[in-house]
């Protein structure tokens, strides 16, 4: 572990924000599976938690990380540090810390509850949904300079994602239902990282009649084992893509 | 030891820099002035690789710098016009945090914190520090590592007359050493007893690169501020 990694894990870890994230984590995780008496509802529950709230703190605490740690980054840049080290030091600073928190929180009441087994997949995604939003976080933060503006733009990314795409998605279904739109809708749905996670949750709990008409389209066309790697791979773009235009973007940088 | 070819820099549409070429050699103590936005603090941080240029190509000890990689500055010390610090680092923890990112140097130049007394002040916020304090902060990162050359921006700007006594004692003793040392700063007068040559920039354009003595003896006075103004009176006339 390099110098500048242990500097700022040190720093996010007395994070407050970090902090409340894992316990609120936590008691969600708790309460739902106190609350849900058969095990697949408590999954199923967990999923839509975890995908509407995961993506939302992972965008905007690493955006406003980055934000506040710009004075530290200028620092580091008149010792003789690579620019690219920084950041992906700040990358993963970020990634281990919130991914810690994650499974901190949700793995006791798995195990507890005897779920292990059957929550594999719920824990991937879990933790490809924060790299992305995280590696989104840091796009949106470096393309623009005003805290402000940062802010609101990775609030729109979340709100895009986590609830506009998929009325969108309804939207086209309801207006072109008639014609053959099943491949489009496949190729549509990649398009959304929350609903890729979604759709490869739903084809491993075998949850068929939920996981709605692009789920549908994507067993029909793929089967469960080549759809699942399938979407893992898009997942894996959509995690690295962005954070790899941000490095590049960085590297460029004014200071 | 720094080669400067034919730098351009555009912010936008604005031009900073416009075509600068200079050569800085060990030893020399050369003094960057000009009018407030005239490109100074802009060309600095282009040696830094902090701001990269449009065009053109600076080579550090024969090396291109935009292809040597970072290493290069190692032996370079750079004070910041305005230093920014994390706000919740105490000053000790910024210093031991810059330390243990260079802990392959072993003999540090401490000097600055005991002459600026910062060790009482150690468990102090950068957040609550007054600008002069912050400077001193500065100060002592830019020499703790004995660096070849130094690359001071507005340095004694906010510092009280005793602390920047001691800065400039601190400068004159690295020029003794044999360090190359780039000041910016508007006080001439100060610059007077520090410098070798003058660097005059203007509009993003090195207007002229002269020895202190040259000048002086060009514009028939011994006052660097004389010469200076004597120079922009003969370019209005």
């Amino acid at each position: 572990m390099t110098r500048i990694l242990q500097l700022i894990l040190m720093d996010i870890i007395r994070n407050r924000v970090v902090i409340a994230y894992t316990i609120f984590l936590a008691l969600a995780t708790w309460s739902i599976f106190f609350l849900e008496d058969s095990g697949n509802k408590a999954l199923i529950t967990m999923l839509n938690l975890e995908l509407l709230v995961i993506p939302l703190i992972s965008i905007l605490f690493s955006a406003i990380y980055i934000y506040n740690s710009s004075e530290f980054i200028e620092l580091l840049l008149s010792q003789p540090i690579k620019r690219s080290q920084i950041w992906i030091n700040l990358y993963l600073g970020l990634a281990i810390c919130l991914l810690l928190s994650f499974l901190f929180a949700v793995l006791p009441p798995l195990l507890l509850f005897g779920y292990l087994q059957n929550s594999i997949w719920l824990i991937v995604g879990g933790l490809l949904v924060s790299i992305i939003f995280i590696s989104l976080g840091f796009l949106i933060s470096i393309i623009q300079r005003d805290k402000a503006k940062g802010i609101g733009s990775a609030l729109m990314i979340w709100l895009f994602f986590a609830l506009l795409f998929d009325g969108l998605v309804l939207f086209i279904l309801f207006q072109f239902g008639d014609y053959p739109i099943e491949k489009p809708m496949v190729f549509m749905s990649m398009m959304s990282p929350i609903d890729l996670l979604r759709i490869m949750n739903l084809m491993q709990l075998d949850a068929s009649a939920m996981m709605g008409y692009t789920g549908a389209i994507f067993q029909q066309y793929f089967g469960s084992t080549i759809g699942t790697w399938l979407t893992l791979f898009i997942l894996g773009i959509w995690a690295l893509l962005p954070f790899w235009l941000s490095l590049q973007k960085f590297k460029k940088k004014d200071l | 030891m720094i080669q400067i070819e034919h730098i351009y820099k555009q912010f936008g549409k604005m031009e900073v820099l416009h075509d600068v070429e200079l050569h800085f050699r060990k030893g020399e103590a050369i003094a960057l002035i000009g009018p407030n936005g005239c490109g100074k603090t802009t060309l600095i941080k282009s040696i830094l690789r902090m701001v990269l240029p449009t065009k053109g190509t600076i080579f550090f000890e024969g090396k291109d710098i935009s292809v040597s990689g970072d290493q290069y500055r190692r032996n370079i010390g750079y004070m910041p016009q305005i230093g920014r610090y994390p706000d919740n680092m105490q000053i000790g923890q910024v210093i031991e945090t810059i330390q243990s990112l260079r802990s392959d140097i072993l003999n540090v130049d401490d000097e600055l914190i005991y002459s600026y007394q910062l060790k009482q002040l150690y468990h102090k916020r950068m957040s609550t520090l007054s600008g002069g304090t912050r400077q001193k902060v500065s100060a002592v990162i830019a020499f703790l590592f004995n660096p070849d050359v130094l690359i001071l921006d507005e340095p004694t700007a906010g510092l009280d007359p005793i602390a920047s006594e001691i800065l400039k004692e601190k400068i004159l003793s690295a020029r003794n050493k044999g360090k190359l040392i780039v000041i910016t700063s508007h006080l001439l007068a100060e610059l007077d007893e520090l410098i070798s040559e003058v660097v005059f920039m203007q509009d993003g354009r090195v207007q002229f690169h002269k020895k202190v003595d040259d000048l002086k003896s060009d514009e028939g006075t011994i006052s660097l501020s004389k010469a200076i103004s004597n120079y922009l009176k003969r370019g209005v006339a």
